[in-house]
């Protein structure tokens, strides 16, 4: 739900706020036709408080892949080789 | 066919995202750390089976999620919502200090006072469906098709996930804060 926007009247160039924050989410990830995206870009243009959420949802995203690094312990990289290397010579000596 | 000695230069690079991903899926250290090493090993037995050139990163990630589901899943002691609320688009949005319209607005600032802890808690506490669907999408920026393809569900079913778990995360978020008195209760009138 976005309130209308300024000069936009709740539509622009066919595509209405409500169906602009349908789609907002398959808009950001870029899994829009080429068409439709085109279509949404323009509504986007023309209306602040569309433009406001998409500005919204796009720093969120941001926020949560920046927010969300963990360091992977020293000790797990070596064990993880260490497993490997055991896989690897039980292996060779299989064969 | 990828040779099994290129394994270790190939897959060694992935383990910070795939040892993020596994801290969220199973919510704890000590079997994220498992479940990571018990994904490199199944990817360094089956690597032979592996085409060079394509996504290994996403094969990876198959691995991790199908290891994580028919092993930690079926151990979890404690039962889990299968389903989250319906919450409203731009849940947060509205809820998030005045659109002012200029500038950075003050609810994009607000959401950078999100702290780490925060962030990782509203993932995991989605129910697992939900969770793996939006961390595969928002976290390791994963295409729709590359989801449906590590989980083995259909598009339709994934893009339903992302946008409902999305949704609910932004609720949660909300919530923490208000425990932190950073917002009041309620959508903000504008």
């Amino acid at each position: 739900m976005v309130d209308e926007g300024p000069g936009c009247g709740g539509e622009a160039f066919g595509v209405d706020c409500e169906e602009a924050v349908r789609q907002l989410y398959v808009y950001l990830d870029g899994e829009l036709t080429q068409e439709r995206r085109r279509e949404i870009a323009v509504h986007l243009d023309a209306c602040g408080p569309c433009a406001g959420a998409v500005g919204f949802e796009a720093e969120l995203r941001t926020v949560i892949s920046s927010r969300c690094k963990d360091r992977v312990p020293d000790s797990l990289i070596q064990r993880v080789a260490a497993a490997i290397a055991e896989e690897q010579a039980r292996q060779r000596s299989g064969s | 066919m990828a040779e099994q000695e290129r394994f270790a230069e190939l897959a060694m690079e992935h383990m910070p995202s795939l040892y993020t991903a596994a801290l969220r899926m199973t919510r704890n250290a000590a079997d994220a750390e498992d479940l990571v090493q018990e994904t490199y090993l199944k990817a360094y037995r089956a690597f032979g089976s592996f085409t060079e050139g394509t996504n290994l990163r996403a094969w990876l990630y198959r691995i991790l999620t199908n290891t994580y589901i028919n092993s930690y899943r079926a151990a979890k002691r404690r039962p889990e919502a299968t389903d989250v609320e319906d919450v409203e688009e731009l849940y947060l949005y509205h809820r998030l200090g005045a659109h002012d319209g200029a500038g950075m607005s003050a609810e994009e600032e607000a959401l950078r006072g999100f702290t780490d802890d925060e962030v990782k808690g509203a993932i995991e506490a989605l129910p697992e469906n939900f969770r793996i669907a939006v961390l595969l999408a928002d976290v390791e920026g994963f295409s729709y098709k590359e989801i449906a393809d590590i989980t083995g569900v259909p598009i339709g079913t994934v893009m339903s996930r992302i946008h409902r778990g999305r949704r609910a995360l932004q609720k949660t978020l909300h919530d923490f804060a208000q425990t932190r008195g950073l917002v009041s209760a309620g959508p903000a009138t504008s």
